[in-house]
């Protein structure tokens, strides 16, 4: 295991940020850090990194205990939320720094910066300033800086929290095919599911402090552990006491053993997916998720009674956070 | 942005790692000590070195009551003309233009950076005895003010402006648009916006005054019980070798100087919130 | 006349008949007979002394503020010190203090019948009536203008910057170096600046710590006041001018940097 974290524990005055969190990041692939904001990920980030000192617990990065070292003996890449570019030096010197600064021969420097910054599409805005660069630009540059030092380890702190809808997409996938090139063990910070579920190998979902999960994407999709990490990961609905994804429901026409009568409210055509709000008992909603074939020959319209039975439920545990 | 959501404590819990901080800190206080803590207390400790009764003698004498009274007065009338003319010359600044509108804004600093002597005496030879303007002010509470409205006016242009330049021209726009005459404008839409940073302005130049010196020392004539301010009334109790009643004196000075401080740091920090 | 002409024409008057004129008018007193009498007055042994001191003075006090200055900052600003909020206060007592107050504080404590004054003398060091005691004045009343410029920038600047260079490998020195200096360099040199201005100008509290000994311990505001009160007005003046030409070149240097510190910070 690249990254072991045991029991850590971090307060600031009152607030807890992290409460005995326990996870395991695997050798050589992307882990995740996904919960709502607020939720101690950047505390932890900060803590495997060196950047902060945990209060109680343990730190191992490639078996070797780190807890108590400073960043710069962690051999850690970062790369902040806003990147951190040193805005009085040109692109080269922002990526060669770690490495000026372990002296390396300039030569070596040289070379191996090219390299960088071919790696991250760069090459040719070497000497241009960081005020100069657009924000995916300047998240690259941030990035080959932590790569030049070879980090046993790659951090990234909501990496794409400061750019725009668009270029956070295509970024997402260039990260995904970078790792491909360069597969060392990256841990990343977000609150966008969405993202985690796309680029992670593994997903650690963190809430109030406390690890609610930890798995594969799909996993914890299909088998949540709690209500918080159901709502959380993908959309819930409610029917009777169940929570159940909109797409595990059934639409039938006729009554049928064990399927709860509803009315439906309202049909939204969504190109391939059709989206159909319903009430049961004249009060409770409830949304159903099915595909444009499957709802054709439903011929669904408001007003109509339909019956709605769950093809499959997740078996939950009682949410340390609701 | 989680970074919005981030509790504010947590800035407060981000600090580079500093070897050596603590050292570098004794060395700072004891650097301060030295300068102006030990040498501030021992002004206190002084004054009440023939007690409270010695203290209230030295701080009582007629000349000394003058010359705090006169201080006082001069310096109030200083900072409210500054109050007007400051403004003045900010807005000037900031919403005029014309040829050599950046000269005279570096202009506005020279005070700061004139020695207080050399200001006293240009004054001196505009307005004083053989003055080639025919103005006099020399002994006289005009002189005095005079002095001190040199050295205090760069301090409320200088609070004014970046909250002028700061406001959006839009606002008055949008005042007129509704009927308003530019007086009304001012005093309904632009005073209260300026009146924080004005009132700190006001303060800091109080303050300067207060305390003032070399600038008033020539053109005064230091005329006990007439154009003596505090600050020359000190400097001769020193000469004379009365340690004591310099130190009294200056205890009730800094009193007010202190008490301008903190005022001047709430103010602003009154003004910094939106 | 439009309200507009009306305003400007008031501020320009005021400005002219305060700043401009005065000012103006001791140029031209000074230089009325030619640069002669100017250089003649200058050049005595007593006024090349007082602008020898002068120079000393400012060469000691200014660096010993500006280091004073940047290590206070980064504790106030960096650390979690105890006391940092204390020492936050105290940086601005010398612009409440009257110079003359000033001046009376250090001889009460550095004379030769003071505090530490005594004890000091006895070992053959004198402060006061003595250049140490000068460079004291000095550097009290030019305490906080490093502090004040680059506190605020290094608030500002935020750590980040400085977290990622740790996270690269630098030691707290390299970062310090590399990447916290060069960003509070336009702060320190506007504080340097207003430094000088202030050490150069200084004249209440020198006044009652130097003794005022022609030849020892004048500094040039000194002089100046010692030419006009023996009469000597061509000497007063010619000495004036020197300093407002001083002056105008730390308000050339002012409005450079801070025209340049502007630009950086994207304003």
């Amino acid at each position: 295991m690249a990254i072991e974290a045991q029991g850590l524990n971090k307060r600031f005055g009152e607030y807890q940020a992290l409460d005995d969190v326990t996870f395991t990041a695997p050798d050589g692939q992307i882990t995740a850090l996904l919960g709502p904001s607020g939720g101690g990920k950047s505390t932890l980030l900060r803590v495997i990194s060196g950047l902060e000192e945990p209060d109680s617990g343990s730190v191992h990065l490639l078996g070797e205990d780190v807890t108590h070292l400073t960043p710069q003996d962690r051999q850690v890449g970062f790369v902040f939320q806003h990147y951190a570019p040193f805005r009085h030096m040109d692109v080269r010197d922002n990526v060669s720094f770690g490495l000026s600064v372990r002296k390396r021969p300039k030569p070596e420097i040289k070379a191996k910066v090219e390299e960088l910054l071919e790696l991250v599409q760069l090459s040719g805005l070497g000497e241009r300033y960081p005020d100069q660069l657009s924000g995916g630009q300047r998240q690259r540059m941030a990035l080959a800086r932590a790569l030049a030092v070879e980090p046993k380890v790659l951090l990234l702190d909501e990496p794409f929290g400061a750019l725009d809808a668009r270029v956070r997409k295509d970024l997402r996938q260039w990260l995904r095919r970078l790792h491909e090139e360069v597969d060392v063990t990256t841990l990343f910070v977000t609150h966008d599911q969405e993202e985690a579920m796309e680029l992670a190998h593994h997903v650690v979902v963190l809430s109030e402090g406390r690890v609610e999960q930890a798995g594969r994407p799909t996993d914890l999709y299909e088998d949540p552990a709690n209500e918080f990490v159901m709502g959380f990961v993908g959309p819930v609905t409610k029917v009777g006491e169940d929570l159940v994804r909109p797409h595990d429901l059934e639409i039938h026409i006729e009554p049928r053993a064990g399927a709860i009568a509803a009315k439906v409210e309202r049909v939204l055509r969504l190109g391939f997916e059709v989206r159909v709000e319903l009430c049961v008992d004249e009060e409770e909603p409830a949304s159903v998720q099915l595909s444009a074939s499957e709802a054709e020959p439903l011929e669904l319209h408001p007003g109509q009674m339909v019956h709605l039975s769950v093809a499959r439920k997740p078996a939950l545990a009682e949410s340390s956070t609701v | 942005m989680s970074a919005l959501s981030v509790p504010l404590r947590r800035s407060e819990a981000r600090r580079v790692r500093f070897p050596g901080a603590a050292p570098a800190g004794a060395l700072s206080v004891a650097y301060l000590s030295l300068v102006v803590l030990i040498p501030l207390a021992a002004v206190a400790a002084t004054g009440m070195e023939d007690g409270v009764d010695g203290f209230w003698e030295a701080v009582t004498k007629p000349q000394a009551l003058s010359a705090l009274k006169l201080t006082l007065l001069v310096s109030l009338a200083v900072a409210a003309i500054n109050a007007v003319a400051g403004t003045l010359i900010a807005w000037v600044l900031v919403r005029d233009d014309f040829r050599g509108k950046g000269f005279v804004n570096a202009l506005i600093d020279l005070p700061f950076a004139l020695p207080t002597i050399v200001a006293g005496l240009t004054l001196l030879a505009l307005y004083g005895k053989g003055s080639p303007v025919g103005i006099n002010v020399a002994f006289t509470q005009i002189g005095v003010a005079l002095a001190l409205l040199f050295v205090t006016l760069p301090f409320v242009v200088r609070a004014v402006q970046p909250v002028l330049i700061e406001l959006d021209p839009e606002v008055e726009e949008a005042g007129a648009s509704l009927g308003a005459k530019p007086l009304t404008v001012f005093r309904r839409i632009i005073f209260p916006a300026i009146r924080p940073a004005m009132l700190a302005g006001v303060a800091l130049a109080f303050g300067r005054a207060l305390g003032e010196f070399g600038s008033v020392v020539l053109i005064s004539g230091n005329l006990p019980n007439k154009t003596e301010v505090a600050s020359v009334y000190i400097f001769g109790l020193i000469e004379l070798g009365d340690k004591q009643a310099a130190a009294a004196v200056s205890v009730v000075l800094l009193a007010a100087s202190l008490l301008l401080l903190t005022t001047i740091a709430a103010l602003s920090r009154k003004g910094a919130r939106p | 006349m439009t309200p507009r002409l009306a305003l400007r024409g008031t501020a320009l008057l005021y400005l002219a008949a305060l700043l401009v004129l005065p000012v103006g008018l001791v140029l031209f007193r000074a230089s009325e007979k030619g640069l002669a009498p100017v250089v003649d007055s200058l050049t005595t042994p007593q006024g090349m002394h007082a602008f020898y001191l002068t120079s000393i003075v400012v060469a000691i006090a200014v660096p010993l503020n500006t280091i004073f200055g940047v290590a206070t900052s980064l504790l106030i600003v960096r650390t979690k010190l105890p006391g940092r909020k204390l020492i936050d206060s105290v940086i601005d007592l010398p612009f409440a203090v009257s110079p003359v107050v000033i001046g009376l504080s250090l001889v009460l404590v550095y004379g030769n019948d003071g505090f530490l004054g005594g004890p000091l003398s006895d070992a053959g060091l004198k402060i006061i009536f003595s250049t140490p005691g000068i460079i004291l004045a000095t550097v009290f009343v030019s305490l906080p203008f490093v502090v004040r410029e680059v506190s605020p920038v290094l608030r500002e600047i935020g750590t980040e910057q400085e977290e990622a260079a740790g996270t690269l490998g630098a030691s707290p020195w390299q970062t310090f170096r590399r990447i916290t200096l060069p960003a509070i360099r336009p702060a320190v040199g506007y504080g340097v600046v207003l430094t000088t201005a202030r050490a150069l100008g200084e004249y209440g509290a020198v006044s009652v710590v130097s003794g005022k000994f022609s030849g020892r311990t004048e500094t040039a505001t000194l002089f100046v006041e010692d030419r006009f009160q023996s009469f000597d007005l061509t000497g007063a003046y010619a000495a004036a001018i020197v300093l407002a030409l001083m002056a105008v070149a730390v308000l050339v240097g002012m409005n450079l940097l801070d025209r340049n510190r502007r630009l950086r910070h994207g304003n």
